[in-house]
């Protein structure tokens, strides 16, 4: 008995080295692999250089009440080492906030910059980037669903493949490394062709999931740029759900960094 | 001149120009209905007793744009009929300009308004337009100045230069209305300094840059002040009335922010020659969100603003701010109607008379919105250029529709 003891204890031990081993090199190659495809999906998505779209959001809530907001995005691809993409939102729905534009420059280390030109005051302001988690609009978007994200504001882990709409898609958690998220991870399915996302799950602070967003009606644009021209997500926690429907895509249009400067933001209509 | 603009907006507003193909015209706009609510009794014999005051204006903005951006006309007027206060019905070209864009300067010739400054209770160095005092007591409404307006936009920021030939004279309320204050302005015999009177000619340069998280702007202006002082006259019948009388200032001003995280801290000062002696004001602001807060989806702000500044009473333009602490919030409920509620107290730090202020709004449908305002004076002293006003707290309720 002493000597089958001994036997299964070393047994056991060697089994919990090999376990703490492979899992460890498991775990190393996992992220490394959530990393690759990370990057394989921001590649296939560049040079476009500037994009512009416009974008009706329609706002529904447990009850089956909806409201509808217009507005038009734009962003710009940044090149330069340090800074990430930059990206403009302009109002044209409801009425009384028709004209306000808010303006973001992302920033790879660091807290990004953010303005806010408020027509009725003509002012350019200055605001805090902070507002990661909160409610773009009443929507069931936050802000950092919605501005430039770089690829180096998250830490990647691919944790299976799954089928999604008879679709082949890699599941790849991804992890907010910027400050201020409402976050603790999401969880991306990304098609293995054409490595466009498909859907999100979204995890609050506490780890519980919190939002769906699903992209639908994928179209190709200059034979590379694909984008999904429905966007639902749906909060599990509120029921509520935001719809957001893209029409008249530009890419490589005349917008340039002028375009996106706070100093002409005043000047956007 | 007015009547002629008024006019022919009315015209084009229900005339469809030809457009070339790359050319657009744009039309919208507001009209807001509202009533103030004064809760006290007039403080002179002179002033109508109205406890119920109701109000409409129309705000409508005709803009032509070629596609391209390069070329922009915007025509935007203003028009309240107000009940009570002649004066408070008035008619303003807000807007009335041609801008010229090209890749690194821009030009705007006409009639514009052009705001400074970071401060929310007070904009200090806020000096192209003049107040529209008759619009609300906040001094956040202003009337249009005509200006040639070049910028120029380069790596060190931007630089403008502004030419504004006349000037406008500050709104007042009518002797008989609310809020008109100690004595009855006599606001048609105004004097000037200058021998041109509103036909001087001013000028401002300013620069404004930024830095990480400081931005900043500096800017001189040579002109006309937007303040007045008042000279006291006797008039026809014997009573005293104050004449506004507009010196020639010359005012250095600065307005600094830092945007860190969730705390901004401001400052605007300014150094002005030309009452007198040189005096320095300042205002030094912080303002701290706090995002979602308590778990909700609501953002609050607090907000701390002290007001200081050196001029002599007796010899420069009349203010409130010259030792008061301002404390407030502002919390955004970030719900689809857009629910705001901003307000606080300004507090005088020498004979702590109060301003009490208070601002909601929150969208009805797609394009309507009510607004609430309450503005309430406690505690006035007679050393306070609110006393005239002491008895005068009002709360707005407005609806505006826009179109």
């Amino acid at each position: 008995m002493r000597h089958w003891n001994r036997i299964v204890c070393k047994f056991g031990l060697v089994a919990l080295f090999i376990l703490f081993f492979t899992s460890y090199g498991y775990c190393a190659d996992d992220t490394q692999r959530g990393q690759l495809i990370a990057q394989e999906m921001d590649q296939r998505d560049q040079g476009w250089k500037n994009c512009s779209v416009t974008v009706f959001m329609t706002l529904g809530n447990a009850h089956g009440e909806t409201s509808r907001r217009e507005l038009r995005s734009y962003f710009l691809e940044v090149n330069e080492t340090g800074a990430g993409d930059q990206g403009l939102i302009v109002f044209d729905s409801p009425k009384d906030i028709s004209g306000t534009a808010l303006l973001s420059h992302s920033i790879i280390q660091g807290p990004d910059k953010q303005w806010l030109y408020l027509p009725a005051l003509k002012r350019v302001k200055r605001i805090s980037s902070s507002n990661k988690s909160g409610p773009f609009v009443g929507s069931e978007f936050s802000y950092e669903d919605l501005l430039p994200q770089n690829i180096e504001k998250f830490d990647y882990k691919w944790i299976k493949d799954e089928t999604v709409d008879g679709l082949d898609c890699f599941v790849v958690e991804r992890y907010p490394v910027y400050e201020s998220s409402g976050y603790s991870k999401q969880v991306v399915w990304i098609d293995k062709v054409e490595y466009r996302p498909m859907k999100i799950d979204f995890y609050d602070r506490k780890n519980s999931l919190l939002k769906t967003l699903i992209y639908s009606n994928y179209h190709n644009y200059l034979d590379e740029i694909w984008r999904a021209s429905t966007l639902t997500m749906a909060n599990l926690q509120t029921k509520k759900t935001t719809l957001l429907e893209f029409d008249r895509y530009i890419f490589r249009g005349d917008l340039d960094s002028g375009s996106f400067s706070p100093d002409r933001l005043k000047r956007i209509r | 001149m007015n009547r002629f603009l008024f006019l022919s907006l009315l015209f084009l507003s229900f005339y469809s120009p030809v457009l070339a193909e790359n050319e657009s015209l744009t039309y919208s706009g507001y009209i807001s209905a509202e009533t103030r609510f004064f809760s006290g009794e007039t403080s002179y014999s002179s002033q109508d007793n109205v406890s119920l005051s109701p109000s409409i204006a129309i705000e409508p903005e005709l803009v032509w744009e070629q596609k391209n951006g390069s070329n922009r006309m915007v025509i935007r007027p203003f028009l309240r009929f107000d009940n009570d206060d002649d004066n408070r019905s008035h008619f303003d070209i807000r807007e009335f300009k041609w801008l010229h864009s090209e890749e690194n300067w821009d030009v705007v010739a006409g009639v514009d308004q052009i705001s400074w400054g970071v401060a929310e209770s007070h904009h200090l160095v806020d000096i192209i337009n003049q107040t529209d005092l008759v619009e609300d007591i906040d001094r956040e409404d202003k009337l249009g100045q005509q200006l040639i307006n070049l910028n120029l936009y380069g790596q060190r920021g931007i630089l403008g230069l502004f030419v504004l030939p006349g000037f406008r004279e500050q709104t007042f309320p009518d002797n008989q209305a609310r809020l008109r204050g100690g004595y009855p302005i006599d606001e048609k015999n105004a004097t000037y300094d200058s021998g041109a009177k509103e036909k001087h000619v001013d000028l401002a340069v300013r620069w404004k840059q930024s830095f990480g998280i400081w931005d900043f702007g500096i800017y001189h202006f040579y002109g006309t002040s937007r303040n007045p002082t008042f000279i006291p006259q006797l008039n026809n019948f014997g009573e005293v009335s104050l004449v506004p009388h507009y010196d020639l200032i010359h005012q250095t001003g600065l307005d600094l922010q830092m945007t860190s995280d969730r705390l901004l801290l401001k400052l605007e000062a300014f150094y002005r020659a030309g009452h007198g002696d040189p005096f320095l004001a300042s205002v030094w602001g912080l303002e701290y969100t706090f995002f979602q807060f308590q778990e909700s989806q609501a953002d609050l702000g607090i907000l701390a603003e002290y007001h200081n500044d050196k001029r002599n009473s007796e010899e420069a333009p009349y203010t409130s701010f010259d030792n008061d602490l301002f404390v407030g919030w502002r919390l955004a409920l970030n719900d689809e109607k857009d629910t705001i509620i901003v307000g606080g107290p300004i507090i005088d730090l020498d004979h702590q008379t109060t301003f009490l202020f208070f601002e909601a709004s929150r969208r009805i449908t797609n394009s309507i919105k009510f607004e609430f305002e309450g503005r309430y004076f406690l505690n006035v002293s007679e050393n306070d250029p609110a006393y005239g006003i002491r008895n005068e707290d009002f709360t707005t309720l407005r609806i505006v529709t826009y179109f």
